[in-house]
């Protein structure tokens, strides 16, 4: 169970990344970037909202017909979302102004509709949550990261905080938005196939290493 | 509802406010249903007409139903639910009263419940200071659509030519599809 924990976490943060690899919930990752806080009060509350519907949906997952599932699916994270919305504008109203109508909007994250499809519909509770997780840290990460990088290059702060007065308007626009997505997933996509032509390069190796060895050993 | 108002309208909803291109909505069928012109033009169409038809549903709705019963909180729920509905009815009276029609749209009409454009719409002409009545609310998700189907097309354009080039193998598929996105925005920036 430990392992397997373990797995799903890495899964959903790095080898699965929901935002570099799978390309789900675009929209808010292009909108909400503009700074790196954004990126955390977006992360948190998606993650919220998608343990909970992972955890629900997994609960439900022998109850709901399977025809009617999307329309089960959206009512629960929309309940979700609401909720969200309501503790958020009353406890943490500045969070709630700086995610705007990206907050309601949520509930048509294809990251979420996505898990609950692909993952919590077919899964035990416990693994759904922590697919979940993992799945949220990997959206909140990518997207803190995405943020910083903007924020740094466009307004020359972070988190707010003043580096240096160097600043690329560019950065702040949709453009540098799409820019930085783009550069964003090729980088990735590039090590990531770097990373696996190497393992493939070992294996070859150690394979013919190993076929030398036994010829020797038949000669 | 004066003539200059809903010119203010036409030219936010199309151009200095495009859905897609300045506030980053529906950028999944920009980016997935865009590899050829027809296709795009068909999605564009279907997004177009429910967009229209959720705004004339929604605003009704919140103002006044959520309004005087004091539960606007529930605005989420409820618009999921009329959307999801509404284009559940529109496959089936599309099935029913054109098949050519229904094979050209049908396809895209599922998709459309979890576009973020839609729901999207229904927020933002909550919170639009030119939208002041229904007819305002109705122009602007109309022009809304055309707005989308503007840039989803023109991308479609590009992304026809781009199959016969070669592009570095970690730029292929999506990367290579927002850089072209990224000089679409540039191009908008200037209806800011």
């Amino acid at each position: 169970m430990k392992v397997k924990a373990k797995d799903l976490l890495l899964d959903g943060i790095l080898r699965q990344n929901p935002v570099l690899k799978l390309v789900l919930g675009t929209c808010p990752t292009l909108a909400l970037t503009t700074a790196a806080m954004n990126g955390v009060g977006m992360g948190l509350a998606v993650t919220f909202v998608l343990i909970c519907s992972n955890v629900i949906i997994s609960a439900l997952r022998n109850i709901i017909p399977s025809k009617v599932r999307i329309p089960a699916y959206i009512l629960i994270i929309a309940t979700f979302v609401t909720i969200l919305r309501m503790v958020l504008n009353k406890f943490l109203p500045s969070i709630a102004t700086a995610l705007g109508s990206y907050l309601p909007l949520i509930v048509v994250n294809c990251l979420i509709l996505g898990r609950a499809e692909a993952f919590a519909s077919k899964n035990p509770v416990l693994d759904s949550a922590v697919d979940g997780l993992g799945m949220g840290l990997g959206f909140m990460l990518s997207l803190t990261l995405m943020g910083a990088f903007r924020e740094i290059l466009g307004t020359g702060c972070i988190f707010g905080v003043e580096l240096w007065s160097f600043k690329i308007e560019f950065f702040t626009h949709q453009a540098g938005a799409l820019f930085t997505f783009a550069i964003f997933i090729a980088v990735f996509v590039g090590i990531s196939n770097l990373i696996s032509s190497m393992r493939a390069k070992k294996m070859i190796k150690e394979y013919s290493d190993k076929n030398n060895e036994v010829k020797e050993e038949i000669a | 509802m004066d003539f200059a108002t809903i010119c203010a309208i036409v030219f936010t909803a199309v151009f200095s406010q495009n859905f897609i291109l300045k506030q980053f909505l529906g950028i999944c069928p920009f980016l997935g249903v865009s590899r050829n012109i027809k296709s795009a033009f068909g999605m564009g169409v279907a997004v177009t007409v429910v967009m229209t038809i959720t705004c004339l549903i929604t605003y009704p709705i919140y103002n006044f139903i959520l309004v005087p019963l004091e539960i606007e909180y529930l605005e989420i729920i409820v618009f999921i639910f009329v959307i999801a509905s509404l284009v559940q009815v529109l496959e089936i009276i599309l099935k029913k009263l054109s098949k050519p029609l229904y094979n050209a749209m049908g396809i895209y009409l599922p998709l459309i419940t979890t576009n973020c454009a839609v729901l999207g719409v229904a927020e933002l002409v909550l919170g639009s200071d030119l939208v002041t009545n229904l007819l305002g609310a109705v122009s602007f998700g109309f022009f809304g659509g055309i707005g989308f189907t503007i840039a989803i097309v023109l991308m479609s354009g590009m992304r026809e030519k781009l199959n016969a080039l070669d592009v570095p193998k970690a730029f292929e598929g999506f990367p290579i599809t927002m850089l072209i996105g990224c000089f679409m925005a540039m191009a908008f920036y200037v209806f800011a």
